[in-house]
């Protein structure tokens, strides 16, 4: 068991628990902060693939800005484990075994597929995810998904400014 | 035993850097509560504590037992774990980002090479950005946990303060990073220093005055402080912390001003370089120790400045604080990042 | 309307120029300004090592006089609590006793004499109505206390320490007043 092996492991054990948490915990305030650790968690194991340009950029932008605004609006609708609606037994049992059907279909797919059987994760040695190679994946071979992107994101920053300023 | 089959010199070496580090930041938030104390009694004509020790300076060793010594009060109707974990995130990561800063050159002890600097990571500003960006869940978590209004408003009103200013503050270092081409701090210090290249500040005025308007907005900083607006806000974001809780918030913010100003020293005014000096002629050590020295001097002028600008300059007021993140200072860095492409584009043909 | 002072200024609401608009230029003014003060004198008073000067004129706690024999001064004659616009003045007269010719200078003396402090309005005007020299506002201030019971002083604490017995207390009541 080298170190890295062992760090992905409890990167594992704890984005797994901490994602099981996310459900569990009946304050919402709780279920971001366990989302929170989630996001950590795959940080980490970008960070094992080497790809630490989007470890990064995965804290900044999930963790620092997108989870903190989801933080911000349950803060203000100050909905805590009281407001939790109590839902109907039968109603978690049937959510529960679609969402286990669906698990299973998706695990049995993704382990039978071919492309995924012939490729094993690089760990420590992949240079994909260095900010050089990136950016240059992203101008060159990418860069119309890349541009149209932009356009949208550019369409939905003027809907929100629509948005915005209608009285 | 692949395990442990480390280098372990360079782990006891890391250690004892880290607890240097440490160890100095924390003396240098406690002298900075000093320093802020001694600067508004001077620029207000006032000499400042000067009763415990020779003028004052023993006063933070007296603050902080204050501060120790206070009761402990965890609210009734507060959220124990999240109440003791905000002060601890804001502690956490004011003290992380210390770990790419380039300190210094390098020493030369016991013919080994040790570098000054914790990891030197080929990201280091984005991981700068990225540790800033989770400071703010522990003045989120803190005012939300407190369960009172004014704090919550407050930390609010911080997590939106510094989600604004983060923008501004990234969009303004692009440039920059256009010039360097490269995210590590030790190499836009290398470029720096290497001889015939002026200090960033030359190329990049703008950039510059836009992050030191971020920065002070992310240290929270006046004219910038309205997560702690003491007459509108009562005390702000830890207005139900007492003992060291609040002095882990207190600390934290002022352990945040030091690491700015150790980066916008980093960034744009050459680190660990002396002016007018080959540092390359001399002993690597001897050029080390000038060369931190140097740092050092830089950032006690920024910090300065810190406490220059906040009693000089009155508090925003709240839309005001948004119209100049939103509004003035994000297209005044696109424009710079633009002008700044065409430059290099231009000189480079 | 009438200016009573030509000192007033007309507000000026013309919009903002842009080098005004900028702010920077306005906050470095300001830093300077700040800045300046950096190196000017301090004007304050150490207080436990350095005292200000009381004023010629201060007018503090209150002392009974005695006379050159340290014989006490007062007759209770009563002058000064009809002076007094605060009415903080209380007294009780008593006859001399043979025998007490060394205590008292005159046949009567006050038995009880007690001034509120928190009354007194420190004005002096006891002290212009005392026809025996017997009563002054000396250059010392009351000490802060808990209760208000502490503020009224009675003949024991008003009373100077005798010149001859106890030159160093006569000094401190007297305080520095010539």
């Amino acid at each position: 068991m080298s170190i890295t092996v062992v760090l992905f492991w409890f990167l594992t054990a704890l984005a797994l628990l901490s994602a099981i948490m996310v459900l569990l915990s009946k304050n919402p305030v709780h279920s971001v902060l366990w989302l929170i650790v989630v996001f950590f968690a795959i940080s980490g194991h970008y960070i094992l693939l080497n790809a630490q340009f989007l470890a990064i950029v995965n804290l900044i932008v999930y963790a620092g800005a997108i989870m903190v605004l989801f933080l911000f609006v349950i803060m203000l609708m100050n909905l805590n484990a009281e407001t939790e609606p109590q839902k109907n037994t039968w109603l978690k049992l049937a959510g529960a075994i679609s969402g286990g059907s669906l698990l299973l279909i998706l695990v049995s797919v993704i382990r039978s597929a071919t492309d995924m059987t012939g490729r094993t994760a690089q760990v420590g040695e992949g240079n994909i995810g260095l900010i050089s190679n990136l950016g240059k994946a992203l101008f060159s071979e990418y860069v119309v998904p890349f541009e149209i992107s932009s356009v949208l994101f550019l369409s939905a920053m003027v809907g929100a400014v629509v948005i915005g300023k209608k009285d | 035993m692949t395990l442990l089959a480390f280098d372990w010199i360079l782990l006891i070496e890391k250690f004892v850097l880290i607890a240097i580090i440490v160890s100095v930041s924390l003396v240098i938030a406690m002298y900075e509560t000093y320093a802020e104390r001694k600067v508004a009694a001077f620029l207000q004509d006032r000499p400042g504590p000067n009763r415990a020790g020779p003028f004052g300076m023993l006063q933070p060793l007296a603050d902080g037992l204050k501060l120790f010594m206070k009761e402990e009060i965890i609210p009734n109707t507060s959220n124990k774990f999240l109440f003791i974990l905000g002060p601890c995130l804001a502690m956490l990561t004011a003290m992380m980002t210390c770990a790419v800063i380039p300190w210094g050159s390098h020493l030369e002890l016991f013919g080994r090479h040790i570098d000054l600097q914790i990891a030197d990571i080929n990201i280091g500003i984005l991981y700068v950005f990225g540790v800033v960006s989770m400071g703010v869940y522990g003045i989120m978590i803190g005012g939300w946990a407190s369960n009172n209004k004014f704090s919550l408003i407050a930390a609010l009103r911080g997590a939106s303060q510094v989600i604004s200013y983060e923008l501004a503050m990234g969009l303004s270092l692009i440039a920059l990073l256009m010039l360097t081409g490269s995210l590590s701090l030790r190499t836009i210090v290398d470029q720096q220093m290497a001889p015939g290249h002026l200090w960033n500040i030359v190329y990049q005025p703008l950039g510059f005055l836009i992050f030191l308007v971020c920065a002070f907005a992310e240290c929270n900083r006046t004219p910038f402080d309205l997560p702690e607006a003491e007459n509108e806000l009562n005390f702000g974001y830890h207005q139900e912390y007492s003992s060291m809780k609040l002095g882990f918030y207190l600390f934290a913010e002022y352990i945040n001003m030091f690491i700015s100003s150790v980066i916008m020293a980093t960034l744009f005014f050459g680190g660990y370089d002396i002016p007018f000096l080959d540092e390359s002629t001399l002993n690597p050590n001897v050029a080390a120790l000038l060369g931190g020295a140097a740092l050092f001097l830089k950032v006690v002028f920024f910090i300065f400045l810190f406490m220059w600008v906040r009693w000089t300059v009155p508090r925003f007021r709240y839309d005001q604080l948004m119209d100049l993140g939103w509004k003035k200072l994000i297209p005044l860095a696109l424009a710079n990042m633009v002008v700044t492409g065409a430059v290099i584009l231009w000189l480079k043909k | 309307m009438q200016a009573l002072t030509n000192r007033g200024k007309e507000v000026e609401r013309k919009p903002m120029s842009f080098w005004e608009s900028l702010y920077l230029p306005g906050i470095f003014k300001g830093m300077a300004i700040t800045f300046s003060h950096l190196f000017k004198k301090k004007p304050t008073i150490h207080y436990p090592e350095q005292k200000r000067e009381f004023s010629p004129v201060f007018r503090g706690l209150h002392v009974l006089n005695r006379d050159e024999e340290g014989r006490e001064n007062c007759t209770a004659c009563g002058l000064c609590a009809v002076a007094c616009p605060a009415e903080a003045i209380t007294m009780e007269g008593a006859e001399r006793m043979p025998g007490e010719e060394n205590l008292y200078r005159e046949e009567k003396y006050a038995a009880k004499y007690e001034i509120n402090m928190l009354r007194c309005i420190f004005c002096g005007l006891c002290e212009e109505a005392c026809p025996k020299d017997a009563i002054y506002l000396s250059e010392t201030f009351a000490p802060s206390d808990f209760n208000r019971k502490g503020f009224i002083y009675k003949k024991e604490d008003l009373l100077i320490p005798d010149k001859n017995t106890d030159p160093e207390g006569y000094a401190k009541a007297r305080g520095s007043k010539k």
